[in-house]
């Protein structure tokens, strides 16, 4: 085979070969968000209990915003004992965390509450705004925000109690 | 003028025709972009959506999932287009939330030309790879029978009739 002809066969190898290389070396479950280190995007919610919050109010704490669901299992379920603990650890010190059940039954979301006896506020987004404005693309999804309103972090995927204590250390 | 049928010449007609059919056809150019952005709020609303990945889908669009979440985004679309939200400006919104990954079309800037211009190489590129070998075997083929056409080696000739020969008997 002529030289020029192995040479051109080497040159249109090697581009495939590194692009498979790039592709084999990214997670394509993993979609970075653009909206960390930006301002988290202002929601107000209507609680289970009836009370409301927005992040306006609480402007200058600390915010685990959590996106959840009934029907999320098991990641879900395996969270949100971490969570009540967090909340019960660290909320003396200005922590808040509130949990945003998305894509759900009211009945189904408050036998959830109920079983992990979830203390910190939990609301449902029914039209999905709240879901949508973080750019949430399934459950269970965490922002960490800073006292300043802007995303620390965000976590995809079940929530383990190192992390938790991690972010939160870093924001507090 | 007048033909014999009564009716207007069709010299007329065509000299009508040939200032009429361009006009027609600058008007029929000039209003059709902005038919095709016009259209009701629901076709809109799908033509967006048509543009945007479901997020919790498997290479869905927007329009085409009928899960929840891809309802929610076009209901969302369908009231920013209501509260007079122009189609870039909901675009650009889905991409601050989403990243550029929610666009089913990457933007042509950057990096992205790459996806878009790499098809047209590869298909100019196996063309002219294919031309230039069909050519070469014409090529070949002439010269084969150019070959065959030139006398035989006297040697082999001989050999041939005595074995033909040989063969016969």
């Amino acid at each position: 085979m002529a030289t020029w002809k192995k040479l051109s066969l080497l040159l249109s190898i090697i581009p495939i070969l590194l692009l498979l290389a790039y592709g084999f070396k990214t997670n394509p479950r993993e979609v970075p968000s653009p909206l960390v280190g930006h301002q988290a995007p202002p929601f107000a919610l209507t609680m289970f209990d009836g009370s409301g919050n927005s992040l306006e109010q609480l402007r200058g704490k600390p915010v685990v915003l959590n996106f959840w669901a009934s029907w999320c299992f098991p990641a879900c379920y395996e969270e949100a004992p971490h969570l009540e603990a967090a909340w019960q650890t660290y909320r003396d010190r200005g922590l808040i965390v509130i949990g945003v059940d998305i894509q759900d039954r009211d009945a189904d979301a408050k036998a959830f509450i109920e079983r992990f006896k979830l203390s910190f506020p939990n609301g449902p987004d029914p039209q999905g705004k709240i879901t949508i404005d973080y750019g949430v693309y399934g459950v269970p999804e965490t922002f960490f925000i800073k006292r300043d309103g802007t995303i620390h972090y965000k976590h995809v995927g079940a929530l383990d109690a190192k992390v938790l204590k991690a972010k939160i250390d870093e924001m507090l | 003028m007048q033909n014999v049928n009564g009716g207007r010449s069709y010299d007329n007609y065509g000299r009508r025709g040939r200032v009429i059919l361009p006009l027609l056809l600058a008007i029929v150019l000039w209003a059709w972009p902005s038919a095709a952005l016009a259209g009701s709020l629901e076709e809109q609303t799908l033509r967006l959506a048509a543009e945007l990945r479901c997020p919790v889908c498997q290479n869905l669009s927007v329009a085409d999932s009928p899960s929840e979440m891809a309802t929610q985004m076009r209901e969302l679309i369908h009231e920013k287009l209501k509260n007079g939200e122009s189609p870039e400006q909901i675009r650009s919104y889905f991409v601050s939330r989403y990243g550029e990954w929610v666009l089913l079309a990457p933007t042509r800037q950057g990096f992205n030309w790459l996806a878009w211009l790499l098809p047209f190489v590869a298909i100019l590129g196996g063309g002219g790879i294919i031309v230039v070998t069909i050519r070469r075997s014409i090529r070949r083929g002439q010269k084969s029978n150019a070959d065959a056409s030139r006398p035989l080696d006297p040697r082999y000739t001989s050999r041939l009739d005595a074995e033909l020969k040989e063969s016969e008997r």
